[in-house]
């Protein structure tokens, strides 16, 4: 499986201010990239433009060494994203949107695949609770399940861990470990502390730069 | 640590089955029809809306018949789409809101499809049940024998492209905070054609004209949204997530 995200001389500006400039970066099979900064350093703008949502930048974004407008059908298939909102909808089961979820992916499911998710994330019970009933931090596990459910190599998480619990983030930052184990690749913002390994790598966003750490 | 030491499966490769879009796009329309019948508020707002209007009018002008049938066809056209244009603004507005709108967008199926789906999904629960409520409320309006059947079929076909050009206002104003008055602002210029052919339609079938032309202009109105509004309305929400 051929897997890998560059991004080449990026730059954004917001409101007269160099969010990030010359910003090279790559993101191979089995790697974690985590994304560091203070509030408002562009984490999420970061985020937004390496998965294809954001086109207001210079510089050039790459998958598989192909300019991402044009491979852009094939990086959607490999991508998962979850962003700030956790896209569940209120009225909605967590079977439903996960059902909806997986159509869009193209595929037709199986309610027991969802289950079984469903039970991964710690919602076994809930399964058939409108999501408007369910806590801030079970609406976020109906979108990790999604982790569980549809196999992409390369997860975009923008703050996962918000709302979680000390369990859940320990079993989050597990399946994060899985999937890079597996040849996936992650590519996530936290102000958690994730757990020293040879797969994590940092990027430090900041004043007007961004650094590239082992 | 190589990768032949992990028992778990490898990930497949990049790809889904063909029939994935219809799936998607199956999967997208039922969504949204259990989405608006969870609110039957919603649903049944442009309906009371419309109702109102027309019961209003023959209280409010007079309630002789022959002047009432003269105004009957442009009223109940009025009344219907500014019905339809009121409910336009929640499209896409609660799942932009929710997350789920940009997780659509990166959907692999191609965006107009599955945005057609969710039009699909507005006129099913807005513009035909208005159509079909039309004729009940023509008959207070002492709208004339033999046009009831011309009025719902022009109020379907015209409904639809209203929902379809409507969506791609809808979704330029996605973005904006109370674009309700943007939105009307928008549409409104391309909803004349419309109405003047569909109330048109009505006029004739009551002057005892051939209607078959006007419901082919109709007609034509509709298949020229159903190609270009679904491609307007996915660049318009691009356009709207952007930034």
């Amino acid at each position: 499986m051929s897997l890998r995200l560059n991004a080449r001389r990026l730059a954004c500006e917001r409101d007269d201010r160099w969010l990030f400039r010359d910003l090279d970066l790559e993101i191979r099979a089995g790697e974690i990239l985590r994304v560091e900064g203070p509030n408002g350093s562009g984490k999420t703008t970061l985020l937004k433009i390496l998965s294809g949502q954001l086109m207001d930048h210079e510089g050039e974004v790459l998958w598989n060494g192909i300019p991402l407008r044009r491979a852009r059908r094939d990086f959607l298939a490999s991508l998962l994203y979850l962003g700030h909102a956790p896209g569940v909808k209120a009225a909605l089961t967590p079977l439903e949107n996960l059902a909806w979820y997986q159509a869009l992916a193209g595929e037709h499911g199986d309610e027991a695949a969802r289950l079984a998710a469903l039970a991964r994330v710690g919602l076994a019970g809930f399964e058939d609770l409108p999501a408007a009933q369910l806590s801030a931090g079970q609406q976020r596990r109906v979108a990790l399940a999604r982790l569980e459910l549809t196999p992409r190599p390369l997860w975009v998480l923008d703050e996962p861990f918000t709302a979680i619990d000390r369990d859940g983030v320990a079993a989050l930052e597990a399946r994060l470990e899985a999937h890079t184990a597996r040849g996936g690749s992650v590519l996530v913002t936290t102000h958690h502390a994730l757990r020293a390994s040879t797969r994590l790598r940092r990027l430090t966003l900041g004043e007007g730069g961004g650094d590239v750490a082992r | 640590m190589s990768r032949a030491d992990s028992r778990s499966t490898p990930l497949p490769e990049a790809g889904e089955p063909a029939d994935g879009l219809a799936v998607a796009w199956r999967a997208t329309l039922h969504r949204d029809l259990v989405l608006r019948l969870r609110r039957p508020g919603e649903v049944l707002n442009p309906l009371a809306f419309f109702a109102l209007v027309i019961t209003l009018f023959p209280i409010g002008i007079s309630p002789e018949a022959p002047l009432l049938a003269t105004i009957a066809p442009g009223l109940l056209w009025v009344a219907a789409l500014l019905a339809a244009l009121l409910s336009l603004d929640g499209v896409f507005r609660d799942d932009a809101e929710d997350g789920s709108l940009e997780q659509l967008l990166l959907s692999p199926q191609p965006l107009p499809v599955l945005a057609l789906a969710k039009v699909a999904a507005h006129w099913l629960l807005t513009g035909l049940p208005l159509a079909l409520m039309a004729p009940l409320l023509g008959v207070m309006l002492s709208l004339p024998a033999g046009s009831y059947g011309v009025l719902a079929l022009s109020l379907a076909l015209g409904s639809a492209s209203l929902s379809l050009i409507g969506a791609i206002g809808a979704a330029l104003t996605v973005g904006v905070a109370r674009g309700g008055v943007l939105l009307s602002l928008l549409v409104l210029p391309l909803y004349i054609p419309v109405l003047i052919f569909g109330a048109g339609a009505v006029q004739s079938a009551i002057l005892g004209g051939g209607v078959t032309a006007h419901l082919a202009i109709l007609g034509a109105l509709l298949a020229a949204s159903l190609i270009f509004a679904p491609f307007a309305i996915a660049a318009a929400l691009r356009i709207s997530l952007n930034g």
